[in-house]
Order: structure tokens, then C-alpha cells, then sequence
């Protein structure tokens, strides 16, 4: 067993995780080392410990989710703190009340961590310099989703060793996706080289400033990457018609087996959820041997945790 | 720097720590060995050594990270901020006999946080607390069951466990 000294250099000080973009790789590598020793809280006896005993998490979801929102959930359980769940159908936001409001009068009941999502990019921040709270970015706009990013850096490092020299697709509507660029930052900062793919239709304006590479066709890229993360089309967000039918989309930008069998033995298959299966990605591929996306899920929640206790780590020294 | 046990003298007091742990657990029990990080776990590695030779049988070894465990970890004074680890145990701690090993017996709190942090693991036979320095400065109430040497240092000195794994050279040292 190889004893690792400790580094005495390296201090995490941010009491907020807004996006991925302004950490440096260092910071990205400390996240993913202490979530590997939030792993085995859940799968011991007592799938509980108690760093954040005595803190008040608040889940503030303006947006829909089932998965991160129950992942931040039982990341705060698991490690002791009260949590409180806020949703917008059932608030005083219905009512007409602002997001500072809303979040000022959560804090005057003494609350510690904020975990928001919102549809608007910048929320997080805004929230972050007008509160005492640590405010942790749950998905915002489609600026970025920095848990996401973590939990697919972490499972690609857990199974491949590193990032460093890895080619990574990211597929779909990478214009709607904070996903998408919450995972270039992770990515590219650990060493892979990111390929966008998709139609023209779905590709963000600033593409040509961002630190990837662009195809518009998927067959050129599937037998050359490692790793192929499937975007889920986001009907919600899509304005306008950008791609002529659902079959045509499918058929271009589709992970289907056909295509499959042209991609490297040792690919990952990546989806951040929900998946439209048979659009995005054929079943059998979601569901086949090269499919981590549950894995994605169960690490989900380790990094999740590793956030949660860092950013008290981080609050608690500063006072 | 006043060198308080050299190679030799750890190699015996891990000897005797063995011996005594034999003499004392009844054998129809089962013994596991379980370090904390970071020189608990290198001296947890050579006493299941030692008893495996001793028992001729195979003494399981395990590592306990206790970060999540600490009292001071919302204390704004805790200036040293510590990195959570991995817990290493590959077995069922479940109606064992558990040997804790730490290289300093010191406040008592590491110990504390240790017990509890086994105890989320399962439930031991039994928690016995074996450390390479017992040095005198309790803030809990908790003694080892077995010590290896007794250090009588003032409270501003530094007694420092070196061990070849980590550090090069076996030897305990107070500063």
C-alpha cells in the first residue's frame, strides 16, 4: 500500500462552487481526491458521517430535476446536515417574491449551504455576492452545471487513470447544454482534447472562442474518441426547428449499435440523464457493456458530497 | 532533537505489542488490525505481520481515514485544514477483536474519532487501542491498552514518529 505524504501547499479556500470554468486544474484534482473518500460512506453499515452535523443545507431548484436535486439531497444526509427542500410550484416565488428575497429570508433562519438551480446564468453568483451562505451551482442558464462536470471527469479518471491525452466527443445540443461546458472546462483543464459535435443548428455562437474542436458529423469522430458523452436534446429549450425531424437527428447524431461497432472497444458512453432512449442513443447502447451512466450517478453523489464538505471546509475557517 | 527509540527499539516494542496482544485474546476469536492514517497505517502493516507470524494465521490489515470523524472541523482555529482519505478495509469488522493502531497517543481525540468511525463500519467483538508512543497530555478520557514507550514530553514539544515507508529512516524523535 503506497503511503502518499501529505501536501502541505495546496488549501482549498472557496466557500462557493459557481461554475468550473474558474478553477484551476489543481482545484479540479483536489475535488475528485476527496470525493474518492466520500465513496465508501454509502456503501458501509452506516451510510452516514458526521462533518456537517449542525449545518442547514437549502436545495433552491427555480427548475425541474429529479436527479441532482435528490442527489444534493442525500449528499447532505449522508453527511449529517438538515436540509431543507425548496421547490418554485409550491413558494412564495408563484406569489411574485424575488430570488434575493426568497434567499435572504432562508438565511435569516440560519441557513449555511445553498444549492441552487436556476434558469437564468449568473443566479449563482448574483446569490453568492449578496449572501453570507456558501451557494454551491446546481445548474444555471446554460452557463454551467459544475457538479455534472466533476462527477464525468471523475468517472472517466476512476475507470481510465487520467484524463491526460484522452479524446472526448460531446454530442447533441451543445447551445442549450451547461453540461457541455461545464465539462470542457473539467476536461480540457486535466489534459483531453474536447470535440463538439453536432448540427450547425445546435452549436453555441461562441464556439470559436471556446477551447474545442468542432464537427458536424459524428461518423468522422466516433472511431477516433475514448470517450463519447451523449447530450440529451433538450425539447424544452429548443426554439425554432433546428434539425428537420427527430428521425433525421437520429439518424445523423444518434448513438446507435451500428455506430458502436465502429467506435474503439474501450469507449466510455457517457449520458448525463434523462435519456430520450431510441432518439439520442439506442437502448441497447445505454444499456451495453461500454455504458457508465449509472456509474455517473452513484459518483455523482461522492462528488457531490466532497463539495458540500468542502465549501463548509472552506466557510468555517474564514469566520 | 533527542532520539527516544532508534530502528531497533521500534522492531522490539512492535515485537512485545504483538506478544502481549497474543497473550491477552482468547483464540478461538478472530484478531484484525486496523491503522489510522497516516503512520497508524504503516505500523498496523507490520503488527499484522507480526501476528500473523505469531498466530500462524493470516491477521487482517485495514486503513481508517478519520477526517470525517474530527472535533475540529468547524473550529475557524483548526488552521491546518486536512484532506479526506480513503478507508481501506477489505474484511467485516463485524465480531472481531479490532486492534487500533496510531503511532502518538497524544490528546486522545484521534482515538475518539477512531472508535466512532469503526463503529459506523459494523460492530467489533471489541476495540483495543494499541500505539507505538503514549506520551502524557490526555483531553479525553481514553488510554491505550497497549503501549510500546511512555513519553513524559512538556506540551510546546514535537514527538515525531518516523517510519521507513514515509520518511526513510525508523526512528521516534522528540523536537
Amino acid at each position: 500500500m503506497a503511503v502518499v505524504k501529505k501536501s502541505k501547499e495546496f488549501k482549498w479556500h472557496r466557500k462557493h462552487l459557481l461554475g468550473l470554468r474558474e478553477l484551476s486544474a489543481e482545484e479540479i484534482t483536489y475535488i475528485l481526491d476527496t470525493a474518492r473518500g466520500f465513496e465508501q460512506v454509502s456503501t458501509r453499515s452506516v451510510k452516514k458521517a458526521p462533518p456537517l452535523r449542525g449545518r442547514v443545507v437549502v436545495n433552491l431548484f427555480f427548475e425541474d430535476s429529479t436527479r441532482t436535486r435528490n442527489s444534493f439531497s442525500l449528499a447532505a444526509n449522508r453527511l449529517s446536515a438538515d436540509i431543507i427542500e425548496f421547490t418554485k410550484k409550491d413558494s412564495s416565488v408563484s406569489k411574485g417574491e424575488t430570488l434575493l428575497d426568497t434567499a435572504k429570508n432562508l438565511e435569516a433562519m440560519g441557513i449555511d449551504i445553498v444549492v441552487i438551480r436556476h434558469s437564468a446564468g449568473g443566479a449563482p453568483r448574483f446569490l453568492s455576492r449578496n449572501i453570507n451562505a456558501c451557494v454551491v451551482n446546481a445548474g444555471d442558464g446554460f452557463n454551467e452545471h459544475p457538479t455534472q462536470g466533476l462527477l464525468d471527469v471523475y468517472t472517466i479518471r476512476k475507470i481510465k487513470g487520467t484524463l491526460e491525452g484522452l479524446k472526448i466527443a460531446i454530442v447533441g445540443d451543445i447551445a442549450h447544454s451547461r453540461v457541455a461546458r461545464s465539462d470542457m472546462w473539467a476536461m480540457t483543464k486535466l489534459g483531453a482534447e474536447v470535440i463538439f459535435v453536432g448540427p450547425p443548428t445546435l452549436m453555441p455562437t461562441e464556439v470559436g472562442r471556446l477551447p474545442v474542436k468542432v464537427s458536424y458529423s459524428l461518423d468522422d469522430v466516433i472511431e477516433k474518441v475514448d470517450v463519447i458523452n451523449m447530450l440529451r436534446i433538450q425539447f424544452e429549450r429548443l426554439g425554432g426547428n433546428p434539425f428537420p425531424s427527430i428521425r433525421e437527428y437520429s439518424h445523423y447524431f444518434g448513438l446507435t449499435v451500428e455506430r458502436m461497432k465502429r467506435a474503439k472497444s474501450d469507449i466510455l458512453v457517457m449520458h448525463p440523464g434523462p435519456i430520450n432512449r431510441g432518439l439520442e442513443m439506442e437502448s441497447e447502447v445505454a444499456n451495453g457493456r461500454n455504458s457508465v451512466i449509472l456509474e455517473q450517478v452513484t459518483n455523482g453523489l461522492a462528488v457531490r458530497m466532497a463539495v458540500l464538505f468542502l465549501v463548509n471546509q472552506a466557510a468555517a475557517q474564514s469566520e | 532533537m533527542k532520539v527516544i527509540l532508534d530502528s531497533k527499539q521500534i522492531g522490539q516494542v512492535l515485537r512485545d505489542l504483538a506478544g502481549n496482544i497474543v497473550s491477552d485474546t482468547p483464540s478461538d476469536l478472530d484478531i484484525a488490525v486496523i491503522g489510522i492514517r497516516s503512520r497508524g497505517e504503516i505500523l498496523a502493516q507490520r503488527l499484522s505481520s507480526q501476528l500473523s507470524r505469531e498466530l500462524g494465521k493470516d491477521v487482517p490489515c485495514g486503513t481508517l481515514d478519520i477526517t470525517l470523524y474530527r472535533d475540529d472541523l468547524n473550529s475557524p482555529k483548526g488552521a491546518d485544514q486536512p484532506q479526506v482519505r480513503t478507508t481501506e478495509i477489505g474484511f467485516d469488522v463485524d465480531d472481531k477483536v479490532i486492534i487500533l493502531v496510531d503511532d502518538v497517543l497524544h490528546t486522545g481525540r484521534s482515538a475518539r474519532a477512531a472508535m466512532d468511525a469503526l463503529i459506523d463500519l459494523g460492530r467489533p467483538r471489541a476495540i483495543k487501542l494499541a500505539v507505538l508512543v503514549d506520551r502524557v497530555g490526555r483531553e479525553v478520557p481514553i488510554q491505550a491498552d497497549y503501549a510500546g514507550y511512555k513519553a513524559n514530553a512538556a506540551p510546546d514539544k514535537l514527538v515525531q514518529v518516523n517510519l521507513v515507508e514515509s520518511d526513510g529512516i525508523d526512528q521516534v524523535v522528540i523536537e
